[in-house]
């Protein structure tokens, strides 16, 4: 099939099996609901796949309803961004695999719900990384959203599950708005919303403040999202309280979807002359990106509800995904392809295997736990693994996109690298620290410290309905499946090349207008060759070393008092921050544009 | 001067409710101060598509370019956006509902379940 056929059917199928769950959902008995949500995931993955193959290196477009690119809506795949659609897919057909018999509830009326709202979900992301219109991507923006709200809400019996969803919603609908703001002062100025065309239009102009203003509002939304601090608050309450399954697809692919799309409406409308200098772009970001990492390794290092130590750690993540995509170079979006790729599959791995001892045990307390999963010895060996890829083992796709980020990185700033090794070992460390606890009961029991501003993993509402059955086996089976996909990302040949070329593409702001203008495009620049480099896996193996002796020196050693009493009197100012009051949070973006703004107008 | 009202306008709606947000002690309150930054939306999208002297864009008795019509582009943006804040407005009022149900509050700083 043609590429510009298979575009919009990325979108359509999801949708439409959305709505056939939806409503015929309460009529079909439980397993029916189960293969219909399997083939419409599995059809999408289809759909992209050959879209990849269709598009190749290149770009496809589809010009929805026969309008040209400033009037209609255009939709564009290039190997980053159909790439991203495809790891959402994979990710949504492996959580609605993974959560075959994981609810025995919902039932009755509300059959099928949980799966449509997964598929609107699915629709949300597949669109929002394929759109080339800036109007288009409020939309699928806000879809995603509605859907993850419900979703985090699922639970409506339980306080913690509303008041995640809640702060959750009300942020990043504000957000939202602030971005639409963004999007019709850009209108005002360019008359346009196609990215390429408004970029183009752009280019005319002399810049200046209001241009500035667009480009933070839009951008608001999308560091919401992609949970940049300090636009990060809701993303810890909403993962500790979201179904496990959700946790999955909002840390393996919707937040990094936030840097996605601010890369995007970056390099097609404001990196041109008119918009917003690459130099002030570079610093802010990066400087944005670096204290993400840092205080996302702060946090997570601190946390015993093992839900939010994964939360935290994919805050750190992103720190470094946007580092690497501030380089405003091909191989740092290469880089950041591949390590968003590889920490996809391994995070959502992760949360997959949290969800099997929250399903055994009813817990998610690193403290609570303590050597009461000594029986699950493989899945204590998945997580130790999960953790060992979160620290950038070679050869995982993490390690992989940390290397080439990396060294992207070292050679704009030689002391970046640092950072990449330092964030990765840290949250490494945290998840292998608590495997060692939980799964082997190494070290003394820690004692829990009531004074401090924390949550704990205990009194969990069990996600099932009797706690007696046996564990499912798609559980364990998914989570196994989605680290090898992790370590495919970093060992199978072609991908590295294909990203490479990617790169190239997704910084080729004339390409790109001429994709959707449907001109004849310029032929792409020799794209350099990204892989295994001899440094890169020396990196790799140093921070999922440091990893190893951190967790070992925080399960075995005790720190002398001195120097805990320091760490807690830094730490503990930042932790009452997470103060979990929704009217904070708005506080934060509000300081957040502000300070944005403010530094944006500094670079000028 | 004139042209940068609506964009002011806007802005002090949005501030006006970021305020409100922030001091929110109901959470009815807090959805409705969404509202109102939503609101900011739609006054800075019908100003950005003004024209002075323009009519609706309607061709059903006049001739096109016959006289000025403001943007329609604008307007059907303005009209999604109704959708979408009526979809999470919805949304936020009924979680705040089943909040109240089961645990008989709506103020958003008695939710102190999840810190640190």
């Amino acid at each position: 099939m043609q590429a510009s056929a298979l575009l919009p059917l990325a979108v359509a199928v999801p949708l439409l099996g959305a709505a056939l769950l939806a409503v015929i959902g309460r009529r079909l008995p439980r397993v029916g609901c189960d293969v219909l949500a399997t083939a419409t995931a599995g059809a999408t993955v289809c759909c992209l796949v050959l879209l990849l193959g269709a598009g190749g290196t290149g770009r496809a477009t589809a010009h929805l309803g026969g309008w040209p690119a400033d009037i209609g809506i255009v939709l564009v795949a290039d190997p980053v961004g159909a790439g991203l659609a495809l790891l959402a897919a994979v990710l949504v057909l492996a959580v609605i695999v993974y959560s075959w018999r994981y609810f025995d509830e919902p039932s009755g009326q509300h059959a099928g719900v949980f799966p449509a709202l997964i598929l609107l979900f699915e629709a949300g992301m597949t669109g929002f990384a394929l759109t080339g219109d800036l109007f288009n991507a409020f939309v699928f923006f806000e879809l995603m959203g509605t859907a993850a709200y419900a979703l985090t809400g699922h639970h409506v019996e339980d306080r913690r599950p509303l008041h995640g969803a809640l702060t959750f919603a009300i942020v990043n609908s504000l957000a939202a708005y602030c971005s639409l703001l963004g999007i019709a002062m850009l209108y005002a100025r360019t008359g346009q919303l196609n990215l390429a065309l408004a970029g183009r239009s752009l280019a005319t102009g002399h810049g200046g403040v209001p241009v500035t203003v667009a480009f933070v509002l839009i951008s608001t939304a999308l560091l919401v999202k992609a949970a940049v601090v300090p636009f990060h608050f809701w993303l810890p309450d909403a993962h500790a309280v979201a179904p496990t399954p959700v946790c999955m697809l909002m840390s393996g692919v919707m937040v990094e979807l936030g840097v996605y799309g601010t890369a995007r409406v970056y390099w097609t409308v404001f990196a041109g002359p008119g918009g917003v200098p690459p130099h002030a772009f570079r610093t802010v970001f990066t400087a944005l990106g670096v204290i993400t990492a840092l205080v996302g390794a702060v946090m997570c290092w601190h946390q015993r509800h093992l839900k939010r130590l994964l939360a935290f750690s994919t805050i750190s993540h992103v720190g470094l995904f946007v580092t690497g995509v501030a380089l405003l170079t091909p191989a740092g979006v290469t880089g950041t392809a591949l390590y968003v790729a590889g920490h996809g599959c391994a995070k959502a791995a992760l949360f997959g295997l949290t969800g099997v001892l929250l399903d055994r045990y009813g817990s998610v307390d690193e403290y609570g736990l303590h050597g009461r999963a000594r029986g699950l010895r493989l899945v204590g060996v998945l997580y130790a693994v999960g953790g060992l890829a979160l620290a950038g083992l070679p050869p995982f796709g993490t390690g992989l996109g940390k290397a080439v980020a990396e060294e992207a990185a070292g050679t704009w700033q030689p002391w970046l690298p640092a950072v990449f090794v330092l964030v990765s070992a840290v949250t490494g460390a945290a998840v292998l620290r608590a495997a060692a606890r939980v799964f082997l009961g190494a070290g003394p029991r820690p004692q829990p410290r009531p004074h401090e501003p924390e949550t704990t993993g205990e009194g969990e509402e069990p996600e099932i309905r009797s706690p007696r059955r046996a564990l499912p086996a798609t559980m364990p089976t998914v989570s196994a499946l989605l680290l090898l996909l992790s370590l495919l990302v970093g060992t199978a040949p072609g991908l590295a090349v294909a990203l490479g070329r990617g790169g190239e593409r997704f910084t080729d702001r004339q390409g790109y207008l001429a994709a959707v203008t449907g001109t004849a495009e310029p032929a792409l620049r020799g794209a350099a060759e990204h892989t295994w480099t001899g440094s890169g896996i020396a990196l790799g193996l140093l921070s999922a070393a440091l990893a190893c002796l951190l967790a070992a020196a925080a399960v075995r050693l005790r720190a002398p008092a001195g120097f805990s009493r320091v760490v807690a009197s830094a730490v503990t100012p930042l932790r009452r921050l997470h103060s979990g009051l929704v009217g904070d949070y708005v506080a934060w973006l509000t300081v957040g544009v502000a300070a944005l703004c403010a530094a944006f107008a500094a670079l000028r | 001067m004139n042209g940068f009202l609506p964009f002011l306008a806007a802005g002090w709606m949005l501030l006006v409710a970021l305020y409100g947000m922030v001091t929110s002690r109901n959470l009815v309150h807090t959805v409705g101060c969404l509202a109102v930054a939503q609101s900011s939306t739609y006054v800075m999208l019908l100003g950005a598509g003004y024209r002075r002297g323009g009519t609706a864009p309607v061709f059903s008795d006049t001739a096109p370019g016959s006289r000025p019509v403001v943007d329609p582009v604008v307007q059907a943006l303005a009209l999604t956006d109704v959708v979408v804040g009526a979809t999470v407005t919805a949304l936020l009022l009924a979680l705040t509902l089943q909040l109240r149900k089961r645990h008989g509050t709506v103020d958003p700083q008695a939710l102190t379940g999840l810190k640190g």
